[in-house]
């Protein structure tokens, strides 16, 4: 009997030793995944059927979305430039706000809320139903299967989905001002690529990389600690969602401040 | 058929605790070659801690574990994996993988550690494990449009597949109307009599441990307080947790 272990009083206090714990198994955690995404046995087809489940499947909303914030985004914008007599800087203005931020932002946020809740909400469900633990079992490595396949998928889907956005919003845009300034879609676009410069796009590939990457890994990470119970998998896919979302902020305003040195060097 | 010279599941002082919680408290059992055992108790009471323990889904704090004579607590992961492929767990909840079909399930374990299977040998393989559940039918069904009982034979099936020397069965007749357990229950000896697998059954059912069970290994508050035949432990028990234990599942 005396050889059972004791417990361990916190070295802190009880919630700033979780804290510390929490960060340092998140640490671990995405350690982990560049550690082993390297070697085989490498999931492609998994990989494939996530890009489907997080790319094609989320086009619809995205499309919605992106077309009426270009319709949106341009008439907030005319009475400002109208003041000017500056209306045919809409399209510059328009494809810089979107392609620079806009864009990638609110596909991050939207897929954030789509992808990262129903990743958490499927691997917490996993994990309390001990699927994880039966592919274990059957020495089946699940991180492999489960988080390189869903990481490296919302990693490589989340650009494309913000191309995409990008050239809905554009749409968007040029049918409010072709709407207002009978200007021709040539003539839009014209203007929208004269003012788009290549540091903004790739800026937004990379952005979308790593806005993609968060998704992927929290979701992963929320599902796969996520306690026992069916109210576990409610917490893992709300939390994911609450941590993408403040990290793409914090990601955003990081790349940013990066982009800007660049830009004015 | 039972080898008592042949052991291939050896612990020793056992000890696991989670937080305050001491759920095995220095525990000894071995399993021979050919038996089911079964580990009786009631819930909470680590049975089920004490199988996850021998395939490395926890880790114990003091003690050893030695399967077909590995200290299991000496391997590396690969080496872990490779002692894993010798024995089978079926999960309680059956732990079917719910976004694939029987096929995909049976499939899953099979393709990820036999190499240069051909499509061919693979159907041959879930087919045979199919008849042998008695479910051949169900093979393009999703576990959603199952029921308990199917669940539970397509999850031994599934566990067969890589043809384990030792079966686990975590709580097998959970949940089941009286009929199905009787069928899990003669599932599980003819298990053993096919595949020649020794088994270890963690149960609270005393009817599926009095048909499944060559042995019985009642586990109170963490320690075995009996282990032995079923005549043995229970018509012959002078423990009072263990007859009481008989009694509530007799008189229930």
């Amino acid at each position: 009997m005396s050889k059972i272990k004791k417990v361990d009083k916190p070295v802190l206090s009880k919630n700033l030793d979780e804290f510390f714990t929490g960060m340092a198994k998140a640490f671990a955690f995405v350690k982990r995944f560049f550690k082993e995404v390297w070697f085989p046995p490498y999931e492609f087809k998994e990989v494939l059927r996530q890009c489907y489940e997080i790319g094609y499947r989320s086009l619809p909303l995205i499309s919605l979305t992106g077309f009426i914030i270009g319709i949106v985004f341009t008439n907030q914008s005319r009475p400002s430039l109208a003041e000017f007599g500056a209306t045919s800087w809409l399209p510059s203005l328009i494809s810089i706000a979107v392609v620079r931020a806009l864009g990638p932002l609110v596909t991050a946020l939207i897929a954030s809320g789509k992808v990262g809740s129903s990743i958490g909400a499927e691997i917490g469900s996993m994990n309390v139903t001990e699927q994880i633990d039966a592919m274990e079992v059957s020495a089946i490595n699940p991180f492999k299967y489960l988080v390189i396949t869903r990481t490296l998928a919302a990693t490589f889907m989340i650009p494309v989905l913000v191309m995409y956005t990008d050239f809905v919003a554009l749409m968007g845009s040029y049918a409010s001002v072709n709407a207002n300034e009978l200007v021709s879609l040539s003539t839009f676009f014209v203007q929208v690529f004269e003012a788009v410069s290549f540091l903004d796009i790739f800026s937004s590939v990379i952005k979308s990389l790593v806005f993609g990457f968060t998704i992927g890994i929290v979701g992963c990470y929320k599902g796969y600690n996520s306690s026992r119970g069916t109210e576990g998998v409610g917490q893992a896919a709300n939390a994911a969602v609450v941590m993408s979302m403040f990290l793409i902020f914090v990601e955003e305003l990081l790349i940013m401040q990066i982009v800007n040195a660049i830009r004015y060097a | 058929m039972l080898n008592e010279q042949e052991k291939v599941v050896e612990i020793r002082g056992l000890i696991k605790s989670f937080g305050e919680n001491h759920v095995l408290r220095n525990v000894d059992l071995d399993l021979y070659k050919g038996e089911n055992l079964v580990v009786l108790g009631k819930s909470g009471s680590g049975k089920s801690v004490l199988i996850k323990i021998m395939v490395g889904l926890l880790k114990q704090d003091e003690g050893s574990v030695k399967i077909f004579g590995i200290d299991t607590l000496k391997l590396n992961l690969k080496e872990l994996n490779k002692l894993r492929l010798r024995i089978g767990f079926s999960f309680q909840a059956s732990a079917l993988y719910d976004s694939m079909t029987v096929r995909e399930n049976l499939e899953f374990p099979l393709v990820r550690n036999v190499k240069n299977l051909t499509r061919k040998e693979i159907d041959f393989k879930v087919e045979e494990l199919l008849e042998a559940v008695a479910l051949p039918n169900t093979i393009n069904q999703m576990p959603s449009e199952l029921s308990g009982g199917q669940k539970k034979r397509i999850g031994i099936a599934r566990t067969l597949i890589l043809n384990p020397e030792i079966m686990l069965y975590d709580e097998p007749t959970a949940g089941l109307d009286p009929v199905t357990c009787i069928e899990i229950n003669n599932l599980i000896n003819e298990v053993r009599e096919r595949y020649k697998t020794s088994s270890i059954v963690i149960t609270h059912d005393l009817t599926c441990a009095k048909q499944t069970g060559d042995r019985m290994a009642v586990l109170i508050k963490g320690q075995f307080k009996a282990v032995g035949t079923f005549e043995k432990v229970f018509e012959e028990a002078t423990d009072k947790q263990v007859k009481s234990f008989y009694d509530y599942n007799f008189i229930r």
